[in-house]
């Protein structure tokens, strides 16, 4: 990057110097949080409750992270979690990139009227249907079942619409009508050049919807009552909600939940950040 | 020959549209299922009375009487309101003015700051209420009570108090969401072209007119998105409250979907949920209209102009 000056660019401006602390400021506030967290994931629920409460890593992790496990069944949780998230990811992947190249590259009747049902699906609030799904979910017999998270979220306008987007603008008419020519079905074209020609769209709808299902709690609170389906979210709270209230050990269960995600982040967040600005800015 | 031909295409044509239906069918059969039919049988539900177990009774408005005579509810839209407010306004200035500095030409490091900045938003909400939980403790080891103690303020008693269970949180939304809103704004910046920028200096505007008339209204669009999801976002606000105040859900925080959620799962009063519900659809329905008709006038003025 060829970067033009700008006004007030200088080696010791006093405007630099307050961009920088601004930046600062805000990333401390930002990550003084992560850190309290880890301190008292460390320490015992009485050097906690002193005053000043501590601010420096104490030795208490591993104890603090067993007490966790006594409580809660926390990689039981977190193989729930790491199930559900995966499932509904990889189902929501194929259906929202089939319906999406079905209407970035079909022809049929309807096409339209069609389209935008699903994007005015997209404005109703989920929470209106809450009970009479929860009702559904009893009637099915699928309370305690992870089929009452996976099924339900299949369900993603939002992955349609940016697929479609995304198909429409990557795979030009003409690969497609030769690949017709040959024979091909339509089902096939999809598989064979659409998938293979979109990969970073999958990349990028898979990163939200992932992280979207990992971190989600209200559905989950309401159909898996078993705390054996718990998933990391619904466990964390139950934990949360323990008679004694054991801050270190509430931290570190929280902690430990917080971990994974943070590392993935970090390996790939470029691409996080990429996908979920591009998500946005494109609707 | 010219027949045959025209038939096989027109069946070609057929067999295209019968695989399209098919490949859109599933969205359409799961959103049957698990999307209209609830929303329709929200409705029906409102007008009967049902624990989930013995069979419903109608009890025609009786749902809308008892929610509308219940100060609690009327609680919960207010502190929606409030909360919404006081977690989302300050966010996205304040989001504003990161990205702003983000996309500025002085700075090093940017993509370190950008990757702190954006942190909270990867870590769930559940953590979030855990973290700010012990935040914001009633007892003088809390850090936000400690932090007040140093300049000799007493204990707040966070959770039961009508100012500083909003602030609370409040403060969560705001810790959360003004990472990701800051991505989206710096976007937005960036997708501006520098030659609006060049031009303008070559035309002798100052840094303060150039944000004020070129990066201001071309961010328009995103602040119209930004603005919206954030109040679709505020209504449904539920985690931050049940965490942090547990199941009874304090008068001074509980939220409309909080309300919502105690009344079916807590008390197993579905019609009284129910009815609670359509009030909350109702909100935003009339909310989601007047953001429309706000973007449609900001649009037809920038056409006129």
């Amino acid at each position: 990057m060829a970067a033009k000056k700008e006004v007030g660019e200088g080696k010791f401006s006093i405007k630099k110097m307050g961009v920088y602390l601004f930046l600062i400021s805000g990333s401390l506030v930002s990550l003084f949080p992560f850190y309290y967290m880890f301190v008292m994931a460390t320490r015992l629920n009485r050097e906690i409750n002193q005053v000043p409460p501590p601010f420096t890593p104490g030795r208490h992790l591993v104890e603090n992270f067993q007490k966790v496990t006594s409580n809660i069944d926390f990689f039981g949780a977190m193989w729930n979690s790491l199930y559900v998230s995966t499932t509904i990811t990889i189902g929501t992947l194929f259906l929202c990139s089939l319906a999406g190249y079905t209407f970035a590259k079909l022809e049929f009747k309807g096409k339209n009227v069609l389209f935008v049902m699903i994007l005015v699906t997209m404005m109703v609030p989920p929470q209106l249907g809450l009970i009479p799904q929860y009702y559904i979910i009893t009637t099915l017999g699928w309370l305690n079942d992870f089929k009452a998270l996976i099924i339900p979220g299949l369900i993603n306008a939002f992955g349609i619409f940016w697929m479609r987007q995304y198909i429409k603008d990557g795979v030009p008419f003409e690969i497609i009508e030769a690949a017709r020519i040959d024979g091909c079905s339509n089902f096939r074209i999809y598989w064979n050049i659409v998938v293979p020609m979109t990969l970073p769209a999958f990349a990028t709808l898979g990163i939200i919807v992932f992280m979207h299902v990992w971190n989600d709690f209200l559905w989950p609170l309401v159909v898996l009552r078993d705390p054996s389906m718990h998933t990391l979210q619904v466990a964390l709270r139950a934990l949360n909600d323990a008679r004694q209230m054991d801050y270190g050990m509430i931290m570190s269960g929280t902690f430990w939940a917080t971990v994974p995600l943070l590392v993935v982040f970090l390996l790939f967040n470029r691409l996080f950040i990429q996908s979920l600005s591009e998500g946005a800015v494109k609707s | 020959m010219e027949t045959t031909k025209k038939t096989k295409r027109l069946t070609e044509k057929k067999r295209t549209a019968l695989s399209a239906y098919l490949f859109i069918s599933p969205f359409f059969i799961l959103f049957a299922i698990f999307g209209l039919f609830p929303m329709i049988f929200s409705f029906y539900l409102s007008f009967f009375r049902w624990d989930g177990l013995n069979p419903m009774t109608y009890v025609g408005f009786k749902n809308f009487e008892f929610i509308f005579n219940d100060p609690v509810f009327f609680s919960s839209i207010k502190n929606t309101f409030i909360i919404g407010i006081m977690g989302t306004l300050p966010q996205i200035i304040v989001a504003i003015l990161i990205a702003f500095a983000l996309n500025s030409q002085l700075i090093r490091f940017r993509n370190t700051f950008r990757t702190f900045i954006f942190l909270p938003y990867i870590t769930s909400i559940v953590a979030v209420a855990i973290i700010f939980g012990v935040v914001f403790n009633n007892q003088p080891f809390g850090f936000a009570n400690y932090f007040l103690s140093l300049f000799d303020i007493a204990p707040i008693r966070w959770d039961a108090e009508y100012w500083p269970v909003k602030i609370a949180i409040a403060t969560m939304v705001f810790w959360r969401w003004v990472g990701y809103n800051t991505i989206i704004f710096l976007a937005g910046m960036q997708s501006i072209p520098k030659e609006l920028y060049e031009a303008a200096k070559m035309d002798g505007a100052t840094l303060s007119q150039q944000i004020r008339l070129i990066t201001l209204p071309m961010l328009k669009p995103i602040t119209m998105f930004v603005v919206f999801t954030a109040t679709i976002g505020s209504f449904q606000l539920f985690t931050e409250p049940l965490i942090f105040l547990g199941r009874n859900l304090r008068e001074e925080g509980i939220t409309m979907v909080a309300y919502l959620w105690r009344d079916a799962f807590v008390y197993n009063s579905f019609g009284t949920a129910s009815a609670a519900a359509i009030v909350l659809f109702l909100i935003i329905i009339t909310l989601t209209a007047i953001n429309l008709f706000i973007t449609n006038r900001i649009g037809r003025s920038k056409k006129i102009s």
